[in-house]
């Protein structure tokens, strides 16, 4: 819970914007490659005009503002995003300051820590050193890295961090395989992309049997999805609507998330930036909502910023925070729950450069209290490597970041105690808090410190020490799906591997 | 019974009770008797001082001491412990050992070096000592070198902790080992030190007995001190 959100823009700079991208939206407006929501708009009210983009149809639309602001006024503001154990389930207001922290990005590669020992040629001393050792994500590591999820208190929802790449994956099956994965290794909220549209129904079908039906399942949803159904700039995909289109109807909760890349797909201004990445967002929910009133949406923004020697993405600048924590500013003032990012790490390995971009993020992007902040654990190198041992790190600091949202301890209640628990410290012979500390120390009232601090005076220590409780908490027992759950899934979703079965065949 | 008060006793002292009006860390202890009522109720019903001393509030630290090293409990734990043993051996002065103070496990004199006004480690040292059982003379901060020794000297202390904080201070500790020398006292009287910017090598530097890196360490080297031939 925020205590007070922080409003970067004036309420003159949020409408400013809102005009902006409306008029954006207007003219030029959208370039369209998905017929139905060409149809569904243009039934709305939008001027819609044929063109070819390449081999592809595709359609101009301009979209007047009063079908935008018809569209958000079914938007339903609060949303829950269920989960295997109801303790977990998620509920997104976007009129509350609650901020909940997820994973994210299907990684190409997953980071192994392997400690090994060596002598120094200089001195002789034997010392540890953190190796780290890059492998290609598979189905076993996407288990571990939402095994590990579980295990996170920090963690709030699970977004698969690991591009599954094993020889028996292919489009065909890897949407029910990644779902499977992760629904059997988390009780958290599991949300997530489809890759091939024909598997949706299956990735649902699967979901149903966890909770008990399809009533059920919109009550409970226990996954939730991603499209990015924007290419920046201001362009819809095909298919991905088609996806968007479908899921708005299945009455299931989806992120419309784009991601332009300021400098090249995107303005590199803060102005430019937020007014396109909003009328991207507006278009994807306007769409959403014409397919099915009142159906589950979130405004899923994820601008970053380019690097200006290889036009790469950056996350722990200024300017990603700029545009980050307008976002949420304008979601809120759609009242629309927002979907957020904080905590890549533009570094390829654990480190210092890590921290330090991460925890940059970490501290500022809360701050605008955007309902889901995704993206923050374990990711390095942008968005291409997870690295578990960074995942057990951020959550630390993720830690940190709540606390420093807490509500502040300053309250009219609060005096008459302050005033006596001085006095009695003053009469006392020496005059020390300790007593008072303790009873703070005992209700959560103080942050823990940094746990993994090493007693070296030579060496960081900090990933050895990250990596040996790591492995701690991969120990732990894993909270799999019920026998008789997984044996009528994998009697009722083809393509799932046997190896994901946790009862055997 | 006795068994019941001084287990009772052990409770109050992880709780950081000194008395009645003290909170503990669960909620349910308000208007329970603390530490202070507990020892006064065992005198009275006749159960020897060496029994609630050992049984109980010495019991108490130990269990406080593992807590500590085994990461459950923090210097607040501690800290309260301490007074709330310190509270239960008020109670037991008048009992022990017939006439006047008794020195507990040992007696000695603390002090901030001089022109050193920091006190928050040497205070905490001094409640950790006394809830380990000894005997502290506290002179407080930014005490000449003379007067330590003074008071050493009229107290009949074995053991003298010198604290500081800054690099400028600490060489004020050696001032006193020096004093201590000059009086022909240094052969009677064992010196520990400690405070952020001292180490083991500057105790041997200037000629001290010992170091202690934190609190608990300085009561661990004060009773190694006092087992090893200090008064």
């Amino acid at each position: 819970m925020v205590d007070k959100p922080y409003n970067r823009l004036s309420r003159e700079q949020i409408e400013l914007i809102d005009r902006t991208s409306l008029e954006i939206l207007e003219d030029p407006g959208i370039l369209c490659f998905h017929e139905e929501s060409v149809s569904l708009l243009e039934k709305a009210g939008a001027r819609v005009k044929p063109t070819r983009e390449g081999e592809h149809q595709a359609w101009w639309v301009s979209i007047p503002s009063k079908v935008v602001k018809e569209a958000l006024a079914t938007v339903p503001s609060k949303i829950t995003l269920g989960a295997r154990n109801p303790e977990n389930k998620v509920i997104l207001d976007a009129e509350g300051t609650r901020i909940h922290f997820g994973s994210g990005s299907e990684t190409n590669y997953w980071l192994e820590v392997e400690p090994e020992t060596f002598t120094s040629k200089k001195d002789g001393h034997e010392r540890e050193f953190p190796l780290i050792r890059r492998k290609r994500g598979n189905l076993d590591y996407l288990c571990r890295s939402a095994h590990l999820s579980e295990q996170l208190e920090n963690l709030d929802f699970f977004i698969r961090n690991v591009n599954v790449q094993d020889e028996d994956i292919s489009t065909d099956n890897k949407d029910v395989n990644v779902f499977f994965a992760s629904l059997n290794n988390i009780t958290k909220p599991v949300i997530g992309g489809i890759a091939d549209f024909n598997q949706l129904e299956q990735v649902v079908k699967m979901a149903e049997i966890i909770v008990g039906g399809r009533e059920e399942l919109i009550k409970n949803p226990v996954v939730s999805f991603i499209t990015s159904v924007i290419k920046s700039p201001l362009q819809v995909v095909g298919e991905t609507a088609e996806k968007l289109v479908s899921i708005a109807r299945m009455n299931l909760p989806v992120v419309i998330s784009t991601s332009p890349q300021g400098g090249s797909t995107a303005p590199i201004d803060e102005m430019g930036m937020v007014a396109q990445v909003n009328a991207e967002a507006l278009t994807g929910i306007v769409i959403n909502q014409l397919a099915n009133p009142g159906a589950p949406v979130i405004y899923g923004a994820v601008p970053v910023r380019a690097r200006m020697d290889d036009l790469h993405d950056m996350y722990g600048v200024p300017e990603f925070c700029h545009y980050t924590m307008a976002c949420a500013q304008m979601a809120r003032y759609y009242k629309v729950p927002c979907y957020s990012t904080a905590g890549v790490g533009d570094a390829r390995v654990p480190g210092m450069q890590s921290a330090v971009e991460k925890m940059y993020t970490y501290t500022a992007v809360p701050f605008a209290a955007p309902d889901l902040i995704h993206y923050a654990f374990g990711l390095l190198e942008k968005t291409m490597t997870f690295s578990p041992d960074q995942a057990v790190l951020d959550n630390h600091m993720i830690g940190m970041s709540k606390f420093l949202q807490r509500e502040s301890g300053i309250k009219p209640e609060e005096k008459d105690r302050v005033v006596k628990m001085i006095g009695e410290v003053m009469d006392s012979p020496y005059r020390m808090y300790a007593r008072y500390a303790r009873k703070m120390l005992r209700k959560g009232g103080i942050f823990e410190g940094f746990p993994f601090e090493g007693d070296s005076d030579d060496q960081d220590q900090s990933l050895l020490m990250v990596n040996r409780h790591l492995k701690e908490l991969e120990e732990r027992e894993p909270q799999y799906l019920p026998e008789e759950i997984c044996k009528k899934i994998f009697e009722q979703a083809p393509g799932l591997v046997s190896r994901l079965n946790p009862y055997g065949k | 019974m006795k068994e019941e008060l001084t287990d009772k006793i052990v409770e109050n002292v992880l709780q950081g009770r000194r008395n009645q009006e003290d909170e503990g860390i669960e909620e349910d202890y308000a208007g329970e008797p603390g530490v202070a009522e507990l020892v006064q109720q065992a005198l009275d019903e006749g159960v020897e001082t060496n029994t609630i001393l050992l049984d109980g509030l010495s019991k108490g630290m130990e269990l406080v001491g593992q807590k500590y090293e085994s990461g459950e409990y923090f210097i607040p734990d501690m800290l309260t412990a301490a007074e709330a043993v310190e509270a239960g051996m008020k109670v037991m002065e008048p009992y022990l050992g017939g006439e006047g103070e008794s020195d507990g496990k040992g007696k000695i004199v603390m002090a901030t070096v001089e022109k050193d006004l920091h006190d928050i480690g040497k205070n905490l040292v001094c409640i950790m000592l006394k809830g380990a059982g000894f005997n502290v003379v506290d002179l407080g901060i930014d005490v000449p070198a003379a007067r330590i020794v003074e008071a050493v000297e009229e107290e009949g202390a074995g053991l003298v902790g010198l604290s500081a904080l800054l690099n400028t201070t600490m060489t004020n500790m050696e001032d006193v080992v020096k004093e201590l020398e000059q009086k022909g006292m240094r052969d009677k009287v064992k010196v520990i030190i400690g405070g952020a910017p001292t180490s083991e090598d500057f105790a041997q530097e200037i000629g001290a007995d010992a170091y202690g890196k934190d609190a608990f360490a300085a009561i661990k080297v004060a009773e190694q001190l006092l087992q090893a031939g200090g008064k």
